[in-house]
């Protein structure tokens, strides 16, 4: 690497100033409290220093089924939500200005009510006598009312229903940065529509789905209450270190715990980094 | 037309509001290099993209070598364009870029292989093949997409100013190199471009357009020497354009007057009837100031100002009427007409064009 002038290294200072309230900040409400949850997870339950049992007290067969099921339900999400995310995302990109824009607060309004409120909305469409059920009987699709709420398929739906938004707005700015005269290009050059979406615009578009996919895997590996909403008592990581902190109350081995969610959260974000993600996660 | 590969007939296309493209008609050889040549906005990349179908034209037909190829998508015309933007691949390699076209085929690994080699030094690009087109400057980018659009041996390959970006050296070096290899491999050429000079020097025939018709078809010498409209004769080149009612009809020549005097006329040429209205187009490198009158022509003026125009100077002639006329001629400044004399313009009858032609005011 070259040497840094004078001149930069006068700028690299300027810009430093600029990021120390950010810095600040970050000290303050992220790195402390991850520094007090750490030293919490190392020490010994009875204040005699500093020990790794609270890590040893984790390989429990039943514990390490809640993170299987954990991480299996964030991947489900992850997929479905780009199953559906991805094309919405294209079609929103691609879509004249004046449906544009409409689509866009399809995507964001959700936002600005609390996820709760909107999933126990979910919960009174879903339920045994509520208006899903009563449309498919209308229509003469079923007999009985079906049972959605605490299955795994409502938990299902929850996250993805939560998260989706997540996938679309970095999938939706690559495909809108995407120069769309590279498909023409390859229809030009003797590439049937599809094959041309899968050898120019889907690796193109590559850092804005695994943007989205790092987006709504990370959260949903550690989201416990959309699961306690719907019920059917699946345990998921979230339940157990909110148990443990709330109901057992060993806060050592529950700051274990979230130590463990924190590092592989944090791994995939570096291999989301590895695989040529850019930093600023394409939004 | 025994020969003729592409033919477009009474093509309209509109895009909302107005027509973009106004019944144009255009058959062209196998072999040829034709020139789309016009202002921005006259249609000429909206006619390109029909002959390569990422347009349907609303009326009209596409016939490439003896097939209406009107409703073909793109990928099944054996047509590749190199785009204004070069619209290379960005996350391939120079190499895969232009074995796409190849692939996309189906083709056997080992004659792609073979292929992209011999398109890589055609354009004399082999030493690039791994880079990324990122990594390339803009005029081997060029020579990149147009390896990439030749690979497949399309019939024809349009181009649509592909040198626009391009400074001005490397544009006329370019401008040899697509020549030469357009002669080399004998594939039909259609190239669009608003530089006249470009078209003018590598064209087999010019097709001026202008507000999405043809002005007029021919080959570069029928365009500089008899444009068929006002627009043409302004659009190529520099000239003079003189109005004025043929007088006398003697034979092959004729006289014709207006406000500034009188001048002469090749009748033959334009088959002029006395009392016709005329257009006279006369190139500036062909008009002569002359500082006492010349048989045949009574256009006095007074000099304006002189400038030197490397190898030649320019006279601007100011006009009874207040017009100005630019001519030329000499060579050195000193022989030039002082500022404020008095001088008479003149050419050769034979090489000034009336407007139209033949056809004119018919």
């Amino acid at each position: 690497m070259a040497r840094k002038t004078a001149v930069q290294r006068r700028e690299d200072r300027r810009s430093l100033l600029f990021a120390l309230p950010m810095l600040c900040f970050g000290v303050l409400l992220v790195a402390l409290p991850l520094i007090y949850v750490l030293v919490t997870s190392l020490a010994a339950s009875d204040g005699s220093g500093f020990t790794l049992a609270n890590y040893r007290a984790l390989l429990r067969a039943d514990y390490l089924l809640v993170f299987a099921n954990s991480l299996k339900l964030a991947f489900e999400t992850t997929v479905i939500c780009f199953i559906i995310g991805y094309p919405f995302a294209y079609c929103m990109a691609r879509a004249p200005r004046r449906w544009k824009s409409l689509l866009m607060m399809l995507v964001i309004i959700p936002f600005w009510t609390s996820a709760l409120v909107r999933i126990y909305g979910w919960k009174i469409l879903l339920q045994a006598n509520g208006p899903v059920n009563a449309v498919l009987r209308a229509l003469g699709l079923i007999d009985k009312n079906i049972r959605f709420l605490g299955t795994y398929g409502s938990v299902l739906l929850a996250m993805v229903y939560c998260l989706i938004s997540l996938m679309i707005l970095p999938c939706h700015s690559a495909v809108d940065k995407m120069d769309f005269t590279l498909v023409e290009a390859a229809r030009d050059l003797g590439s049937k529509p599809w094959r041309a979406f899968l050898t120019v615009t889907l690796p193109l578009t590559m850092p804005g789905i695994l943007a989205g996919c790092v987006l709504v895997f990370v959260p949903s590996v550690g989201l416990f209450y959309l699961a306690d909403v719907m019920g059917g008592g699946l345990v998921l990581v979230g339940n157990l270190i909110r148990d443990q902190l709330l109901k057992v109350r060993d806060w050592n081995v529950g700051s274990a715990m979230s130590m463990v969610l924190i590092v592989m959260s944090a791994l995939f974000y570096l291999l989301y980094r590895k695989s040529g993600g850019s930093s600023g996660l394409g939004v | 037309m025994e020969d003729c590969l592409l033919s477009l007939r009474h093509i309209v296309k509109s895009f909302g509001e107005g027509n973009v493209l106004d019944d144009i008609s255009l058959n062209v050889q196998r072999g040829e290099f034709v020139t789309l040549l016009g202002a921005s906005g006259c249609g000429k990349t909206t006619t390109l993209r029909v002959i390569s179908g990422l347009e349907t034209p609303d009326e009209g037909q596409v016939v490439l070598g003896g097939r209406d190829v009107t409703l073909l998508p793109p990928e099944s015309r054996p047509v590749n364009t190199v785009f204004q933007s070069y619209a290379l691949f960005p996350h391939m390699s120079v190499e895969k870029n232009v074995a796409y076209g190849l692939r996309v085929r189906g083709m056997d690994k080992k004659l792609i292989a073979e292929r992209v080699d011999e398109m890589l030094e055609l354009v004399q690009m082999q030493e690039y093949r791994r880079r990324m087109p990122a990594q390339l400057s803009g005029g081997q980018r060029q020579r990149i997409a147009i390896a990439r659009a030749l690979a497949p041996e399309p019939e024809l390959l349009l181009l649509d100013e592909p040198l626009g970006a391009l400074d001005l050296q490397l544009r006329r070096q370019m401008q040899l190199e697509l020549k030469r290899l357009q002669k080399k491999l004998g594939v039909t050429f259609i190239y669009i471009t608003h530089d006249q000079e470009e078209a003018v020097s590598m064209s087999d025939r010019i097709a001026i357009m202008r507000g999405g018709k043809f002005e007029q078809v021919g080959t570069p010498e029928e365009i500089y020497d008899a444009p068929q409209t006002r627009y043409v004769a302004q659009f190529i080149g520099r000239s003079t354009i003189l109005e004025g009612t043929a007088e006398r009809v003697d034979g092959a020549v004729a006289v014709a007057r207006n406000a500034n005097g009188c001048f002469a006329v090749d009748a033959g040429r334009a088959s002029l009837r006395a009392g016709e209205a005329l257009e006279l187009c006369v190139r500036t490198e062909r008009m002569r100031a002359s500082r006492e009158p010349v048989p045949g022509f009574d256009l006095p003026g007074t000099v304006r100002e002189t400038r030197y125009a490397g190898g030649s100077v320019l006279t601007y002639v100011v006009l009874a009427d207040g017009t100005e006329v630019v001519a030329s001629g000499e060579e050195r400044m000193a022989d030039a007409p002082q500022t404020g004399a008095r001088v008479w313009l003149h050419w050769d009858a034979a090489q000034a064009a009336v407007i139209g032609g033949a056809s004119h005011g018919a």
